[in-house]
């Protein structure tokens, strides 16, 4: 049982024009097992709350605290969240020239366990991880991320989402892009890992459609940096239904 | 071409295009090494330790060793031999005084169809620091195919001109490997020859030396003939690599793709790298693309970069050239932190993936292993 405590949180972007405050006072608790969606129209501060969980050294936390289980969240570098069971699937997924898949695998996946996966154990669990996305087995010769398709990319995030076994992921749009069918698969792969690691989620999305096929307990609107409403999985349909607009003529 | 050319130049003026420097065997008709002319701008000359004197030592058969295949030959011959000088002469001070002063030349000699996938190996180990002069020739019969390692290493003063000639449709990959012990200078200058549809891998790796320097220099003037000139360095705290590539572009039909990528990880370690891509009047059909890529993994350490392409036909099937030098990516490493990985195994990956684009060209097993080791050995807490 893992719990992400994010209480109060103000973060800013750092950028050449100076530091912009992006989120004004956040607070959301997610255990493991449980399901949140994060809505909200663009430039809310859906990515950022997802790019200050993990570490991303563009975002400064100017108050408030992240706690898992207690610890000092901000306190860890980036490696040691994704060691403490934090994940994040990206939206912009990173290339890494000359990094094959399979070295880039094996390589987080001793990281996090601390010690290198026995070799057949680990072939037989990529095979069956990479079948189940639909994933072609040469796709582990390939460079990381290196011309892959925006579907291609997608499948890679969640591919590892399920081999590294992380506590608690955020999944940071990961349906945008995504056609009917990968988002059918990449959602598949999500609920595995929810079913058998007891995964808790983060899934941040500015669309319900990925939302048919993860079904939320919780649902929160972002507006312009902070919580606008919560509520269950019949909130989802009603911003399906009514869009944000709501949200911004209150806050306009 | 005749063995003593004069040099074609006026005096004062600054040469503008490669074809136009002078060339001559004869160290008299180049001046003392001044920091004002282009080639010698950026070479620190207080470690070229004597290269460029009118009279330095000679390497003697005892400190090479040649391994080849039984059909393939070695002699050595007098460097006054009408053979010495085919595939070109030099441009520099430092590349005549080498040649001038080697009185012997080792020749290597694949026979005309002859077909070997085993790797060929001379390696250079001097037996003391005296500045020496060494020239190597290296000929491809007709249609014969080879694979040849020159290997440098210890401790040394070298001066060398090595000369590659392939007869028509010859395929030779060629690697020439700077694995120098500190205290070491090199200066190489290796000339090529390609025959009509031949072929020509030319990879340069250089890993240790205080100054190394390769220049080399391809001469397309039968057509469909194709090079690659490939080059990989990592250069640490002391060590300063030149490479200038140059392809001259005569005959029609020819490719060529110059490619070098280098990591800097200490500092005050320097790289330079200026590719020269000429394509003449002549050069119809020409396909051409050169690309330098620098890491640089720490402060303090510098890598200059010039690609120069001069083009003299609009009738051409491509030309480029990219040239970057930058640091880690935040983001690269933000991704692979990102999944548990510290930051030092994080930048060791980044820097062998950047590398290992051109070591996977070398395509000899045993050479790309040691080197990949090697890089390893030498990433060895970077990012710590």
């Amino acid at each position: 049982m893992a719990t992400l405590e994010i209480k109060n949180l103000h973060v800013s972007v750092i950028t050449d024009q100076g530091n912009k405050q992006i989120l004004k006072g956040i607070d959301l608790t997610i255990r493991s097992g449980e399901i949140h969606a994060i809505m909200g129209p663009n430039g809310s501060g859906k990515s950022t709350l997802a790019y200050s969980i993990a570490g991303h050294p563009k975002y400064e936390v100017t108050e408030g605290e992240i706690l898992l289980d207690g610890e000092d969240v901000l306190e860890m570098s980036v490696d040691e969240r994704a060691r403490a069971g934090l994940f994040l699937a990206m939206q912009y997924p990173v290339e890494v020239p000359g990094v094959s898949v399979s070295n880039f695998l094996r390589t987080a996946k001793t990281a996090i366990s601390g010690e290198a996966p026995k070799l057949r154990e680990w072939v037989g669990d990529l095979k069956t991880a990479m079948s189940n996305l639909r994933m072609d087995s040469d796709f582990t010769e390939r460079n990381v991320n290196e011309g892959f398709s925006g579907g291609e990319k997608k499948r890679h995030e969640i591919l590892q989402l399920e081999l590294l076994k992380p506590k608690i992921a955020v999944l940071d749009e990961t349906d945008s892009g995504l056609d009917v069918d990968a988002l059918r698969i990449v959602s598949e792969g999500v609920n595995r890992a929810h079913k058998d690691n007891n995964l808790g989620v983060v899934l941040i999305t500015h669309y319900t459609r990925i939302l048919n096929y993860i079904k939320p307990d919780y649902v929160h609107v972002f507006v312009n940096g902070k919580l606008a409403e919560q509520g269950g999985a019949e909130l989802a349909e009603r911003l399906e239904n009514e869009g944000y607009d709501r949200y911004l003529k209150a806050s306009a | 071409m005749s063995q003593h050319g004069a040099t074609a130049h006026s005096h004062g003026v600054p040469i503008q295009t490669r074809s136009e420097r002078p060339k001559s065997t004869s160290i008299s008709d180049f001046p003392e090494i001044q920091k004002t002319e282009e080639i010698w701008r950026y070479v620190p000359l207080e470690k070229l330790r004597g290269l460029d004197a009118e009279v330095i030592g000679e390497i003697k058969e005892e400190e090479i060793e040649v391994k080849l295949s039984d059909s393939i030959t070695s002699r050595w011959i007098d460097s006054s031999s009408q053979l010495v000088g085919s595939a070109g002469i030099p441009e520099d001070r430092v590349s005549a005084v080498a040649w001038t002063n080697a009185s012997k030349t080792l020749v290597i000699d694949v026979p005309a169809n002859n077909e070997s996938s085993e790797p060929q190996l001379i390696r250079v180990s001097p037996n003391s620091t005296d500045a020496k002069a060494l020239h190597i020739l290296i000929t491809l019969g007709n249609h014969s195919k080879a694979t040849m390692v020159l290997d440098h290493t210890g401790v040394g003063t070298l001066g060398e001109n090595v000369e590659i000639v392939l007869g028509d449709g010859a395929e030779l990959n060629f690697v020439t490997l700077q694995e120098w012990s500190v205290g070491s200078t090199h200066v190489s200058t290796q000339f090529a020859k390609l025959g009509r549809s031949s072929r020509l891998k030319h990879i340069v790796v250089s890993m240790g030396g205080d100054l190394v320097r390769v220049v080399p220099a391809v001469k397309l003037d039968s057509p469909g003939a194709e090079v690659n000139m490939f080059g990989v360095y990592l250069a640490d705290t002391g060590n300063y690599f030149e490479h200038r590539p140059y392809v001259d572009h005569i005959a029609e039909n020819c490719v060529s793709n110059v490619a070098y990528k280098g990591a800097l990880k200490g500092a005050g370690a320097h790289t330079v790298w200026v590719g020269d891509v000429l394509i003449r009047e002549s050069a119809v059909g020409t396909d051409t693309y050169e690309l330098n890529r620098n890491l640089l993994l720490v402060d303090g350490a510098r890598a200059d970069s010039v690609p120069n392409l001069e083009i003299e036909t609009g009738k051409i099937a491509g030309a480029g050239h990219a040239s970057a030098s930058g640091r880690f990516d935040d983001l690269q490493l933000f991704y692979l932190m990102a999944r548990g990985i510290d930051e030092g195994t994080a930048k060791q990956l980044v820097v062998r993936g950047f590398l290992n684009e051109i070591i996977q060209k070398i395509e000899i097993p045993d050479v790309e292993q040691r080197l990949i080791g090697a890089i390893e050995a030498e990433l060895e807490g970077v990012g710590n």
